[in-house]
C-alpha cells in the first residue's frame, strides 16, 4: 500500500506522465457521468428528489444524538450488537477482538470506504488475519497492493491487458487473456471458494434507518450478500452520519443514489439487514475518526450529508485527469479533498486546492453539498493556519493584488495577451507551473474588458 | 468515559439547531401502464420477463431456457412437479451446487425493475444469491410505480432480511464492459402472473 509524502500536484504530474492514459481515464470516467445524466433526465421530479434528499440530510445532522439513539436502541431490540469507536485504531481493534472471540483469522470483507480510511487490512494483517476483499475491483487493487482509486470503480485506473496479467499471476489464467466476461469468471470462481469456506463477514452500510433499527447495503455484483449469509459472523461498519430517520425516506435515497453513481436505476442488490441469521451473529460498529468534529464547523459539516456516489468524481475535470491515487487518501476527488483536511490539515493541505472551482461538482450532487465553495472556504481557513502549499502562497498573494486593483488587473490582462502573443516561451516553459499539461490558447485580440466596454452601448 | 458517550456528547454539542424533516412528495411519473414499463426497465438492465396465465406454461417456458439444468430448488409448492422443494435447514452452504431456483415475490417496481423479497419468501437468505439463475414469479397486480410507494408497501410489515433484486449479478469493474454474473445468479427472469381479477 502506498504511504508517501507526495503532494497532489507532484503525484498527479506523474500520472500525466503517460498522455494517452490520461486521455483514456478521462474518457471512460466522462462515459460514467454521461450515463449519470441520462438516468436523471429523464426524471422529472430530479431537483425535487434532491432538494427532499438535501433536507431530510440537514436534519439528519442537526439531531445526529437522538437518532443515534434511536437506532441503537431498536437495532439492540432487533438482535443486533451495537458497538462505538472514536477513532480509526478503536474500529479496527473492535473487529480484530470479536474475530478473536470467534477464533476466526480468514475473513471476506465487501467494499467499505470506512474500513479503507481506517487501514482496517493493513491492521488486520499485521495480527495475522487474512482479509480478502470480495467486490471484484477492491479484489483487483488488493492483488496488485494498491488502493481503490475511486470510490464506486476502485479499478477505473487498470486496463484489462494489465488485469489479465495480475490474474495470470494469482489466478493462473492463461497468459494474454484480457476478456473481461472471462476475467469476470475466473474471479468468479476464485472468489466463490472463499464465500464458501470464511467464517466471518464484513460490509459496509449505506444507510441506518433510525426508526426501524435496519442497515442498508447495496451492490451490483451480489458480494456483500454471499458474504454475510454464508457467514456465522456479519459485522457491518458505519461511520455516524450514515443513518437516516425514516424508512420511507429509502424511497428517495435509493431513487438518487445509482442513478448518481452509475446511471443504473437502482443497484441490483439493496438488502435491508434488521435481524441476525438463525445461529448467526450480528454486529454494527459506528465510527466517529473526526465526524463528529466536522459536524461542529459550519463551513464543512454539509460535507457529512454525502452518500458516497462519486458522482462529483466522475464529473470532476481535475479528478479525471489526475486519477484517484494523487490525492492520496481513501476518499479521493472533491468530496475527499474536503474530507481530508478534517482529519489533518497539514497533511492534506494540498487537497482543497486540486480543484478548478468550476462548481461542476456542486451540480452534480445529488444531496445537494456545495462542494466548491467548501474547497474555497477551507483554502482559506489553510492559508490562515500557515498549511497552505508554498506555491500557492506566492500565487495567491499575486493574484489578490491583480484582482484587488482595477488598474492593475487592466494591465495584467494586457500584458498577458501580448506576452503569449509575443514571446510565447515566456509562458511555456517548465518553470511555469500553469503550462504543464496545458495548451496555450492563441490570444484573443480583445479582453473581455475591452469587449465589454465597446459592445454593452 | 466511554467512546459511546464521548461520541454521543461530541456529537450533541457540535450539532447545530434543529432543522425540520421535509414532506415526503409523491410525484406522479411519466408513463402509466406500470406493467410495460417494469418490463421494458427490467430488460434493460439485463433481465428476462414474460407474462404467462398460470404455473404450468411458467413450467412449460423453464423447460426450454433450461434445457440442461443441474439442480433446480424452488420454495414455492406449485412447483413441485418440475422442482426439488427447498425448506431451511442448517446449512446455506449446501446451496452451492444450486443450478436454478425458482421463488415468489411480494411485488414489483416498475421504474427500476426491482422486486421484493424477505426472508419468509426465501427459506434462506443466500438463495437467491447463490443459485446461478434466479426465477421470480409476480403477481400482474402487484406492481408499483417508483420506490417510494414500494417503501408504502413495505411499512409495517416485518422481516429479518428483506432484498430488492433488480436483475442479474454484474460488474463493470473491469474497463466499465458490463459483464453479468459477478458473483450472484448470471441471469434473473421475471414471470408476471396473469391472474383473473
Ligand atoms: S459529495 Fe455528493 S456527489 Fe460527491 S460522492 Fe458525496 S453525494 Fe456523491
Amino acid at each position: 500500500m502506498q504511504h508517501n509524502n507526495k503532494d497532489h500536484a507532484t503525484l498527479a504530474a506523474t500520472f500525466n506522465v503517460d498522455e494517452p492514459r490520461v486521455n483514456w481515464h478521462d474518457e471512460t470516467l466522462w462515459f460514467v457521468r454521461q450515463k449519470r445524466d441520462k438516468a436523471v433526465h429523464i426524471l422529472p421530479e430530479w431537483e425535487a428528489l434532491r432538494e427532499t434528499a438535501s433536507q431530510i440530510k440537514n436534519n439528519v445532522l442537526s439531531n445526529l444524538n437522538a437518532y443515534l439513539l434511536q437506532f441503537e436502541k431498536n437495532a439492540q431490540q432487533n438482535g443486533i450488537t451495537v458497538h462505538w469507536a472514536a477513532d480509526d485504531n478503536e474500529h479496527n481493534q473492535l473487529i480484530h477482538s470479536i474475530l478473536q472471540q470467534n477464533e476466526i483469522s480468514r475473513i471476506v470483507k465487501s467494499k467499505s470506504m470506512l474500513t479503507e480510511e481506517c487501514h482496517l487490512n493493513d491492521y488486520l494483517k499485521q495480527v495475522g488475519i487474512d482479509v480478502v476483499d470480495t467486490d471484484l475491483g477492491e479484489r483487483i487493487v488488493q492483488l496488485a497492493d494498491e488502493a481503490p482509486s475511486h470510490i464506486v470503480l476502485p479499478c477505473i485506473h487498470w486496463k484489462k491487458e494489465e488485469i489479465g496479467e495480475l490474474f495470470h499471476q494469482y489466478l493462473g489464467t492463461p497468459k494474454g487473456n484480457a476478456d473481461p466476461q472471462f476475467l469476470t469468471a475466473a474471479a468468479r470462481d476464485h472468489l466463490r471458494e472463499k464465500f464458501l469456506t470464511r467464517r466471518a463477514a464484513i460490509t459496509g452500510v449505506n444507510f441506518a434507518i433510525a426508526e426501524t433499527g435496519e442497515f442498508v447495503v447495496c451492490t451490483n455484483e451480489g458480494n456483500a450478500d454471499m458474504g454475510a449469509h454464508l457467514a456465522d459472523v456479519h459485522i457491518a461498519c458505519m461511520g455516524i452520519e450514515k443513518i437516516i430517520p425514516l424508512q420511507k425516506h429509502l424511497g428517495v435515497f435509493l431513487r438518487i443514489l445509482t442513478r448518481s453513481a452509475t446511471g443504473q436505476p437502482i443497484t441490483t442488490y439493496s438488502s435491508h439487514f434488521k435481524q441476525p441469521r438463525k445461529g448467526q451473529q450480528l454486529h454494527i460498529v459506528i465510527v466517529d475518526n473526526g465526524r463528529s468534529r466536522q459536524l461542529g464547523r459550519d463551513d464543512f459539516r454539509s460535507s457529512l450529508k454525502c452518500i458516497r456516489c462519486a458522482a462529483c468524481f466522475n464529473t470532476c475535470p481535475v479528478y479525471r485527469r489526475s486519477g484517484g491515487h494523487s490525492y492520496h487518501t481513501a476518499i479521493a476527488g472533491p468530496i475527499g479533498s474536503i474530507l481530508a483536511p478534517n482529519l489533518d490539515m497539514k497533511q492534506y493541505a494540498d487537497l482543497p486546492f486540486a480543484s478548478t472551482l468550476c462548481g461542476s461538482c456542486t451540480n452534480v450532487c445529488p444531496v445537494k453539498i456545495d462542494i466548491h465553495q467548501q474547497l474555497y472556504k477551507w483554502r482559506q481557513v489553510l492559508v490562515k493556519e500557515g498549511y497552505a502549499p508554498t506555491a500557492k502562497k506566492i500565487a495567491m498573494k499575486g493574484m489578490a493584488v491583480t484582482l484587488s486593483s482595477p488598474g492593475i488587473y487592466k494591465l495584467a490582462g494586457k500584458l498577458g495577451r501580448w506576452v503569449i502573443k509575443n514571446l510565447p516561451f515566456m509562458v511555456n516553459n517548465k518553470f511555469n507551473p500553469w503550462y504543464k499539461q496545458r495548451d496555450l490558447p492563441s490570444s484573443p485580440k480583445q479582453s473581455f474588458g475591452e469587449w465589454y466596454a465597446k459592445n454593452r452601448k | 468515559m466511554s467512546s459511546r458517550e464521548k461520541i454521543l456528547s461530541a456529537i450533541k454539542n457540535n450539532q447545530p439547531a434543529l432543522t425540520p424533516m421535509p414532506h415526503i412528495e409523491y410525484f406522479t411519473q411519466p408513463f402509466t401502464n406500470v406493467v410495460e414499463k417494469y418490463k421494458m426497465v427490467l430488460q434493460s438492465i439485463g433481465g428476462t420477463v414474460q407474462e404467462v396465465n398460470n404455473i404450468a406454461a411458467i413450467i412449460e417456458a423453464l423447460k426450454i431456457q433450461f434445457k440442461d439444468a443441474g439442480r433446480i430448488i424452488t420454495v414455492v409448492n406449485a412447483f413441485a412437479e418440475y422442482a426439488e422443494i427447498y425448506t431451511q435447514n442448517d446449512d446455506p452452504h449446501k446451496l452451492d451446487n444450486v443450478d436454478i431456483a425458482i421463488i415468489n415475490a411480494h411485488f414489483g417496481v416498475a421504474e427500476n425493475g426491482a422486486v421484493w423479497v424477505t426472508e419468509a419468501i426465501l427459506q434462506e437468505r443466500v438463495l437467491p444469491f447463490i443459485c446461478q439463475h434466479l426465477v421470480a414469479v409476480i403477481n400482474k397486480q402487484d406492481i408499483v410505480a417508483t420506490l417510494q410507494e414500494a417503501y408504502d408497501k413495505i411499512a409495517g410489515t416485518s422481516y429479518g432480511f428483506g432484498t430488492f433484486i433488480a436483475g442479474p449479478s454484474k460488474t463493470a469493474d473491469i474497463e466499465q464492459s458490463l459483464v453479468l454474473g459477478a458473483h450472484g445468479p448470471k441471469t434473473m427472469t421475471i414471470f408476471i402472473l396473469n391472474t383473473v381479477d
